[in-house]
């Protein structure tokens, strides 16, 4: 089997790494890069905890392959979070309760984030769009959806 | 839950892809989205020992206009179809469809073409692409074959694609002035259907019907088309009533999924239900699109 030198962009930095074709980009991601804030649940596309950015738009880590990274653009919750402390998103995810256990608030940040670089006054029906693709087994979601129109009013505020 | 190895190859042109196919024999298979394929390659329900992606190739991701003709490539992403104001205004029932597909990151990668040559009985684009009529442009060393809609989907997960083909393009008729909705029953907004209805209605000046089309999906292996409904629809002036009644016609022995979790009978009450919804919904929009 063929190894596959991939070139790409990740969080701002350039990368080179080699990798088998089988490998989804998210196993890429966390094992040869280190990435482990991406986290993988079903890893066949069901639960949405891999959902990472990929030249502008949301995609599942795990339905893709790192080797169809080569040339992309990806940013993962590490690129989405400040150096110190947290995002508005993070923040306001903390304070409304929007995680528990925290297993899937990767991919809600990533999700979030998408949504918020194409739309930063969506209504609540477009926020839960927006996350229908993320599963969350403790919040019931609402304390997430409330985080996110925090998010939407700060947003509105700073402007 | 990874897939077993592989050799991957991405080629830059179709015919590129169409050499790579016929070299690396029964055991290559083409990568579209990956939304469904991945999946089944982490769950080893699929081991290819060649996977050839059609992911770098821009000729296949096209959506163009040619006289009345839409041709959209392939490889379309549902995300920029979904976003295409061309299939917004030429081709509303897709539009309508797309919303019910998955969600945004599995349409930022799934492709219209994937979606098609997977064949998921639940899927919506087999059932729009019915309601349209659509031609499908198969590709091979040999040449061109266009397979219309309803020869094009076979069964569960079965397609008219032969060995050494690629389905390259989709043609659609563009209709512009009719009414269209996709209406669908499952569990939470996105999940795969239990059913679907597939309407197009286009009124006559005098607002009486002059032409429909309903696609039922997810209750048979393929989509199915209820031309008596429509039929009895044709000349009439639309109310719940009247639609209805024409439902009477819909031949539900043609039903066939019956499941621990959704029952055949189940499924015989919510069928026409979301037709009704469809055919009244689409109905509407025609109104909407007479004033």
């Amino acid at each position: 089997m063929t190894l596959h030198q991939v070139s790409f962009t990740v969080n701002g930095k350039k990368v080179s790494v080699e990798v088998e074709p089988r490998q989804t980009l998210a196993d890429v991601l966390r094992g040869q890069l280190g990435l482990t804030g991406t986290h993988l649940g079903c890893e066949h596309g069901v639960c949405g905890a891999c959902t990472i950015i990929v030249n502008g738009e949301p995609a599942r880590g795990c339905l893709m392959l790192g080797v169809q990274a080569e040339g992309a653009e990806i940013l993962t919750v590490e690129g989405a979070s400040p150096d110190e402390g947290l995002s508005l998103i993070q923040e306001a995810l903390r304070e409304f309760h929007g995680l528990q256990c925290g297993f899937c608030t990767p991919g809600m940040v990533m999700a979030l984030h998408h949504l918020f670089s194409v739309n930063t006054s969506p209504t609540e029906e477009e926020i839960k769009e927006a996350i229908s693709g993320q599963l969350c087994r403790c919040t019931g979601y609402q304390g997430i959806v409330n985080a996110a129109k925090a998010v939407a009013q700060r947003l509105q505020a700073q402007q | 839950m990874k897939p077993a190895p592989f050799e991957y190859f991405a080629p830059r042109t179709l015919d590129e892809a169409l050499d790579l196919l016929e070299s690396e024999g029964s055991e290559a298979r083409v990568i579209a989205g990956g939304q469904s394929l991945v999946p089944m390659l982490a769950l080893r329900l699929a081991r290819p020992e060649v996977l050839i992606d059609l992911n770098r190739i821009p000729e296949l991701s096209r959506i163009r206009q040619e006289g009345s003709t839409i041709h959209i490539g392939a490889m379309t992403r549902q995300a920029h179809a979904l976003a295409s104001s061309l299939v917004f205004e030429q081709l509303p029932l897709l539009h309508y469809g797309l919303q019910n597909v998955g969600h945004p990151p599995t349409r930022a990668r799934g492709t219209l073409g994937g979606s098609l040559s997977h064949a998921d009985p639940a899927a919506e684009t087999p059932a729009v692409m019915l309601a349209y009529k659509a031609d499908m442009v198969l590709k091979s060393k040999q040449g061109e074959r266009i397979i219309p809609a309803d020869e094009f989907t076979l069964g569960t997960f079965d397609t008219a694609i032969e060995p050494g083909e690629i389905l390259a393009e989709i043609r659609v008729q563009a209709k512009p002035n009719e009414g269209a909705a996709l209406v669908e029953l499952s569990r939470r907004k996105g999940d795969f259907a239990m059913a679907s209805a597939a309407a197009r209605v286009s009124l006559a000046a005098d607002g009486t019907c002059a032409e429909a089309h309903l696609i039922v999906g997810a209750v048979a292996p393929v989509p199915l088309r209820f031309d008596a409904v429509t039929d009895a629809l044709k000349g009439q002036k639309f109310s719940e009533a009247v639609v209805r009644e024409a439902l009477e016609l819909m031949d539900l022995e043609l039903f066939e999924f019956d499941n621990e979790d959704i029952s055949l009978e189940y499924r015989r009450k919510i069928g026409p239900v979301m037709a009704e919804r469809a055919l009244l919904q689409a109905f509407k929009r025609a109104e909407g699109m007479q004033k």
